[in-house]
This record gives C-alpha cells, sequence and structure tokens, in this order.
C-alpha cells in the first residue's frame, strides 16, 4: 500500500502540501511525489527509525503528573512542512516589526508611559496587569530592549494567509526542538535534500550568542554569559541544557550564583567568577525572593538589585511580560503604526476585548462560536473552546468574564491550516501552527521558518506539547528548484 | 567551571566505573563457583560483602541464593550499588551535565542505561548472564574511550579521571580483602588440606580476572599464581592501570590540575604512603584485614576533601552514594 493522495482529504481547510484531491503545491510536488512512491511498509520503517533516534539522542521534554515527573521523547512527524521562501520574507519582515514595536512598547511603560497619555492604549490595562512589574520602572536596560527573546505563534486560515496567535515574551521555549528537528530530518530522509534548497537554522545558536554578548554591561571580548534553569525537573530542561551546550555558555541554577557588592558571581571550582549577562529561564516571580516571592529557592537573591543597578544583563528583562498578555495582543497593530510609523505587515487574529462593554456583551452572547482567552495564560491552559464546550463549561466561563473583565478577551474559531501526518496507514490531515524565534539586540534576527506545532488528535486544535502534541520540522524552501 | 557541575560529573565518572567494576566482579565470581570443590564455604554471600551492602540486602531477601544476590546486584532499583542504579545515577548526572560533556558520550551513556533497563533482570538466568556482563563492560569501556578521546582534556576531564581513578583504587582494595580475607579462609575450612592447593590458585587467579589483571601478572611475576605476588602486584604495582597504586597516581596527576588542591593532595600522599610501604608477608599472616579497612577509610577521606574544596555545600535534589 501506498500513499494515495487523491484519498487525502483536509475538507475546507489550507492544506500545506495538497492544494486539491491528487495535486500538491507547486512547492511540495517533489516531496508528495517521492512520500508516494515508498511502501507504507517503508514510510513505517522510517518513522521507527526517527523514534530511535530521538530515543538515543535523549530528545525530552518532562509532563507534570500526579504520579511524578516524566521524562518524554519528544512526539515528532517524519514528514516535513514546507513554506515557500518569498511568502517567507513577508513574514519575517513583519515579525521583526512586531518585535521592535513591542519594545519600544515595553520601553515606554516603564519610562514616560506616552502612549498611555496618548490614550493609545488605556492607562487601565496597564494598571490592572499581573505582569507589570512596579520595581521596573525607570530602568533603561542596553538598546531600550526588554524582550530579546519571542517566539510569536502564528497560523494560517483557509486563505492561507498568515496571522499572529499570540507574542510569547516571558521565557518562550520550543527552538531547541526545531534544531533537533532538522538533525532528525537529515537522519530519516536525507535523499530529500539532494532535491530542495532547504535554508540551514543551525545559526541560531550563534545568533543568540551574539545577541546576548552584546547586551553585557562590561565592555569585553569574551563576556560570561550564562543560561539559568529552574533544574532538572523543569519541563524545559532539555531546551536549557542544550542552548547553554551550543552557545558553550555555563549551565546555572540558582543555588550557583550569588551576589555580592551588587555584582553577579557564580560559584566555580577556582571560586567565584563574575557573570555579565544571564539568560534566564525562570519566570519573573521566582528571580529574586528579596524582590518578589520570598519563598522562591530557584533564584538568587539580590539579583535585581544587580540588575536595577545595571551590573548585570537579563534576557528577558523582568517586566517584559507586560506585552505578553492576550488583551495588550489586541493593540499591537496600533503600537505598530504609534512607534515605528509603519503599516503591520502581519495581521492579529480578529479580536474581541471583554473589557468594552459592547464588545463583552457580544463576547456573552456567542460563547459557542468564540474561544474565550485568559489575559495571563500560556500552554493552552484556562481557554474555553467555545463551539466544543459544553453548556456547563459555558455558564461557567460567563461567571469569569464578568467577575473579572479586564483578564479576558475572545476570538473567533480560526480554522488552522493543515498538513499530512503518517498515521498507521498512511497520511492524514492533521492542523497545525509555527512558531519563529524572533531575537532583538543591537539588531533583529528571525529564524528561518519555526517549530512548527501539530494537534496530533483527529480535528483537535490543540497543539501544546504538554497537551498531546507534536511537531514537524518545518522548511523554508528556494523556488528554483534543482 | 562551576562546582555543582563538577560534583555532577564526578559522580557520573564514579558511577560508570562502578557498574563496570561490579559486572566484572559477577562475571568472574559465576565462572569461579562453577569450578569450587563442594563443601567450600563460599557462598553468594560474599558478594554482597564486598559492595558493603549487607544490611539492604537483608532487609529485603531471606535467602542468600544465587538468583537473590545477583538480583541485588544487577538489577535491583532499591539497591543503589546494583549495576542498573549505578548506570541510572550515571545517566542522571550526565543528563544533567549535558552542556559540557561530549554529546557522543552522553548518547552511549543514554544508550547503556536503555540497555540495561530492558536487559539487566535477564542475567538473573545464568545462560544469557556472561554476555550480559560484557557488552555493560564493553559499553563502558568505550563511553571511557570517547571520553578520552573526544572530551578536551580540561577540568570537567578531571574531574571524571579523578572520580574513575578513586573508584577504582576503592574496588581494587575490596576484591583483594575478598581474596584473601574471605575466600581463602572459607575454602580452608570446608575442604580437606590435601584438596586445597589447587584451588587456592583457582582463587587467586579469579581474583586478577575480576580486574582483568591476569595476563598482565603473568608477564609481570614470573613465578607461579600464589597469594603473597597477587596482593602484591595488585596493591603495589606501578604499571597494572587497576593496581591500588597505579590508581592513586592517576588520582594524583588528576587533582594536581586543579586549583586550591592542596588539602586533597595531602590526604592522597597519605594513602599513597601506606599503599607503597605496606610489608604484604606480615599482613598475609596477620591484620590485612584491619590494613585493608584503614586503607578503604583513607581513600574515603580523598573524597571527603574533594567535595569540600570544590562541590557545592548542598546540591539539590541529589543523592549520590559515595
Amino acid at each position: 500500500m501506498r500513499i494515495d493522495w487523491k484519498t487525502y482529504d483536509p475538507g475546507a481547510f489550507y492544506d500545506e502540501l495538497i492544494s486539491s484531491p491528487g495535486h500538491a503545491r507547486r512547492s511540495g510536488r517533489i516531496l508528495a511525489r517521492y512520500l508516494g512512491s515508498l511502501k507504507n511498509e517503508e514510510l513505517q520503517q522510517r518513522k521507527t527509525a526517527a523514534e530511535l533516534a530521538i530515543k538515543a539522542m535523549g530528545i525530552s521534554f518532562t509532563v507534570y503528573s500526579e504520579a511524578g515527573n516524566i521524562d518524554r521523547e519528544w512526539p515528532f512527524d517524519i514528514i516535513p512542512r514546507i513554506i515557500t521562501q518569498t511568502q517567507w520574507r513577508s513574514t519575517s519582515k513583519g515579525l521583526e516589526q512586531r518585535l521592535r514595536a513591542l519594545n519600544c512598547f515595553i520601553h515606554d511603560v516603564y519610562n514616560e508611559q506616552k502612549i498611555l497619555k496618548d490614550k493609545v492604549v488605556p492607562a487601565e490595562l496597564i494598571a490592572k496587569s499581573a505582569n507589570f512589574r512596579k520595581e521596573c520602572v525607570g530602568m533603561k536596560p542596553r538598546f531600550n530592549v526588554w524582550a530579546h527573546i519571542c517566539g510569536t505563534d502564528l497560523i494560517r486560515d483557509t486563505n492561507g494567509q498568515f496571522y499572529v496567535l499570540e507574542d510569547n515574551l516571558r521565557v518562550p521555549s520550543g527552538v531547541s526542538y526545531m534544531l533537533e528537528n532538522r538533525k532528525v530530518t537529515k537522519r530519516v530522509f536525507p535523499e530529500l535534500f539532494e532535491n530542495y534548497n532547504i535554508l540551514p537554522i543551525t545559526e541560531y545558536t550563534t545568533q543568540l550568542f551574539d545577541m546576548l554578548a552584546a547586551t553585557s554591561p562590561r565592555p569585553l571580548d569574551y563576556p560570561e554569559v550564562v543560561v539559568l534553569t529552574p533544574g532538572i525537573y523543569n519541563s524545559a530542561y532539555f531546551e536549557h541544557s542544550f542552548l547553554a551546550q551550543r552557545m558553550g555558555a555555563e549551565l546555572v541554577e540558582g543555588g550557583d550564583l550569588v551576589v555580592e557588592d551588587d555584582c553577579v558571581y557564580m560559584r566555580t571550582i577556582n571560586g567565584l567568577s563574575r557573570v555579565d549577562v544571564i539568560y534566564r529561564r525562570i519566570d519573573d516571580m521566582f528571580l529574586d525572593p528579596q524582590v518578589f516571592h520570598p519563598d522562591s529557592v530557584l533564584g538568587v537573591p539580590g539579583l535585581m538589585r544587580a540588575w536595577l543597578k545595571g551590573n548585570v544583563a537579563l534576557a528577558n528583562a523582568p517586566g517584559a511580560g507586560v506585552a505578553d498578555d492576550k488583551v495588550i495582543y489586541t493593540y499591537v497593530p496600533a503600537m505598530i503604526k504609534y512607534y515605528l510609523g509603519e503599516e503591520p505587515l502581519l495581521e492579529n487574529v480578529p479580536s474581541y476585548l471583554c473589557i468594552d462593554e459592547k464588545q463583552c456583551k457580544y463576547v456573552l452572547e456567542n460563547l459557542d462560536k468564540l474561544v474565550v482567552k485568559p489575559a495571563n495564560e500560556s500552554g493552552g491552559y484556562g481557554m474555553l473552546m467555545g463551539p466544543q464546550a459544553s453548556r456547563k463549561e459555558r455558564e461557567e466561563f460567563a461567571r469569569r468574564i464578568k467577575a473579572n473583565p479586564r483578564n479576558y478577551m475572545a476570538q473567533p474559531l480560526i480554522s488552522l491550516s493543515t498538513a499530512p501526518v503518517l498515521g498507521e496507514r498512511g497520511a492524514e490531515p492533521r492542523h497545525i501552527d509555527l512558531r519563529p524565534f524572533i531575537l532583538q539586540g543591537s539588531d533583529t534576527y528571525v529564524t528561518p521558518g519555526g517549530l512548527t506545532r501539530v494537534a496530533m488528535v483527529k480535528g483537535s486544535y490543540v497543539v501544546n506539547s504538554s497537551q498531546g502534541g507534536g511537531s514537524k520540522d518545518t522548511w523554508i524552501v528556494t523556488e528554483e528548484e534543482r | 567551571m562551576l562546582s555543582r557541575v563538577a560534583e555532577r560529573i564526578y559522580w557520573l565518572g564514579r558511577y560508570l566505573e562502578r557498574a563496570e567494576n561490579t559486572a566484572r566482579l559477577l562475571n568472574v565470581y559465576s565462572t569461579l563457583l562453577l569450578d569450587l570443590p563442594r563443601g567450600a564455604k563460599i557462598g553468594w554471600h560474599t558478594l554482597v560483602d564486598i559492595t558493603g551492602s549487607h544490611a539492604e540486602f537483608a532487609d529485603k531477601y531471606q535467602a542468600t541464593d544465587e538468583r537473590s544476590v545477583i538480583r541485588f546486584l544487577l538489577s535491583d532499583t532499591s539497591n543503589f550499588s546494583s549495576i542498573f542504579s549505578s548506570l541510572s545515577m550515571a545517566r542522571e548526572n550526565a543528563r544533567t551535565t549535558r552542556e559540557i560533556i561530549p554529546s557522543e558520550a552522553w548518547e552511549q551513556i543514554n544508550n547503556l542505561y536503555l540497555f540495561a533497563r530492558e536487559n539487566a533482570s535477564k542475567g538473573v538466568a545464568r545462560g544469557p548472564r556472561h554476555h550480559l556482563l560484557n557488552q555493560i563492560i564493553a559499553h563502558c569501556q568505550q563511553i571511557a574511550g570517547l571520553f578520552a578521546g573526544t572530551m578536551s582534556h580540561n577540568s570537567g576531564y578531571n574531574f571524571i579521571r579523578i572520580a574513575r581513578s578513586l573508584e577504582r583504587a576503592d574496588m581494587t582494595t575490596r576484591i583483594v580483602d575478598v581474596g584473601s580475607v574471605t575466600l581463602l579462609p572459607g575454602l580452608t575450612e570446608g575442604v580437606k588440606s590435601e584438596q586445597i592447593e589447587p584451588f587456592e590458585n583457582m582463587i587467586w587467579m579469579a581474583v586478577l580476572n575480576s580486574l582483568s589483571a591476569y595476563q598482565m601478572y603473568r608477564q609481570h611475576v614470573l613465578d607461579r599464581v600464589n597469594g603473597e605476588d597477587v596482593v602484591t602486584f595488585l596493591l603495589q604495582d606501578r604499571q597494572f592501570p587497576r593496581s591500588v597504586v597505579h590508581s592513586l597516581a592517576k588520582l594524583e596527576t588528576g587533582l594536581q590540575a586543579l586549583p586550591n588542591n592542596d588539602a586533597a593532595l595531602v590526604e592522597v600522599t597519605r594513602v599513597q604512603n601506606m599503599a607503597n610501604h605496606a610489608d604484604i608477608p606480615l599482613l598475609l599472616q596477620q591484620g590485612l584485614l584491619e590494613y585493608i579497612d584503614l586503607l578503604q577509610i583513607r581513600i574515603a577521606e580523598v573524597h571527603a576533601r574533594i567535595t569540600q574544596t570544590w562541590f557545592l555545600p548542598v546540591v539539590s535534589g541529589q543523592h549520590q552514594t559515595p
């Protein structure tokens, strides 16, 4: 048995590989033909080979459960997703533009607050924001950049147009899986790389290191850059370790660091050694027990003091999460116009704000058609999927919205695009999204492609790995096929 | 290098060496017991004694038969010194130092762990045991080779080397202990004296074999295999890589490359003096047991000094077993 693309049916959705029954999009023709030439047995063998490679390379993530934490192998689908370079070029520009505007916004919020005074963004939103850190007011980080690393989630609607679903500005994760996915694909389908011009992605860790080094407060040729992890039990520990390894940076835990004379040092076998830049993968509230959660053992007492004095750089800066808020998100197009004087190159998903009375009324009346999101959750938690929810769940959500309208926004259920996933009997369409990673220091950088996340369950829109999602290698290909 | 990382990589080195040594021991012992005369009062329990885990064993097992002892030392997850536990801990320490050890080494350690998880319990049966243990030994050797050949010989590598030498010196003292203090008396008590000699010879050969030392011993010692020469060889030979003196010399070289090494070096010199100046013929007549106990305590002192000098006071979430 072989894959027959004529029977592959994505329904009304935009499929990334197959445009109509039996016909692949131009960029995907070689891939579709190649997949169709293999027997199902051979495909399954490749799939097993990928699983073995992932196991052997130890690519894992941790799932928290009541029975304890389980280290799971990373779920991966072997059929790559293809995006043409032409499509990608404009998307990539839009992502850069977005992050530049977001950084202007964060800096403004903690300094002059012009955008609030000009009433482009309601001041009330900031006053009630759970992610606004008053301790950061007046701070001016290097290059005025607060969010150095951003993971923006993109989806494509039925026309194939990209929309921004959200910007992750706190501690976005997934980039290591993007890099490892490519490595696995190279092991599994080496022959495909001969027929495609695929933009390489390995440059990321070099870009990341250079960006981090550039933020060093001391003008050194080789500033000490470290990655701060909550430890081995964190779900993204694999990634922390991976990035530290690729950058040749030390991977530190809170207990390894100490603040003396408002400078940060790490405890080494040679004694204390000065640290210049910390790529922290710990949430704000755990960074410094003297300022935030007093019982946090993950952080470093005095760290905030050292940062505010400008003796150490933190990426992302504390407080950057103020713009990582699903309500603030709706104002990003306005920010782009306000700060950059440009038209947004990437569109937001249409959104309704519950803080606005009229829009809130619409949301409450149409809960069965909308997706409702709390302002400050990540990982797909605390959401209401209106069309699939029970009446009881909708009523419960209506209560929550009325109690705290600032905390909620709603969006129509956007039809996520699909891509073929290899099941036991061949290819089947599954919904996907895309998380590219954007860096900003003295300059900006966007990964070619990003991490494609897949909802492995038929019909499902939930792509989060914490909730059973999978992933795919993502190829940005140049049009001239060899 | 971070103190915490130094500590974890040190334990990685110790656990890998421990797994390998325990596998060697089980292998040789399993073969040896097949050859001993009936009546010899040598049992499987000796193995539990060597690893110093008598209490843990007694808690869980009633009988000291082959199955129980092998299971306890090979695959029992509740025994922290079992081969499988050592490999899990080695893997955990490697997983948490992945940013500094070569990825190939991590992949091999991970593979070895997965292999042991899948197969360790099969070794309880005699048939597949030999092959299984040899695979574990070969795998450990491969990993040691990867470290030597692909990791910069920096502080991290030094800690692995130090850990390995220390663990090895300790294990060799234990094996000498077993040969001279447990096996021989056990043999002489239960067997008619005219039968003893060939078996005595065999026991010493087994002791040598457990450290892959037989061949090197024969090249070095021209006389036939005998207790005095074997103990001298294993304790004091400068060239054989698993002898106590040689391991201590390697330990010393490793320590010399580290900063603030004074206290640890003093401690190593004390053990070295003790090993170098031992009067083996005299000790074999009397006092070997006490001597070896003291030697092990001194080695533990070196470990304590290393911990004090270079590691963090408390490493969270780590329960390592010295």
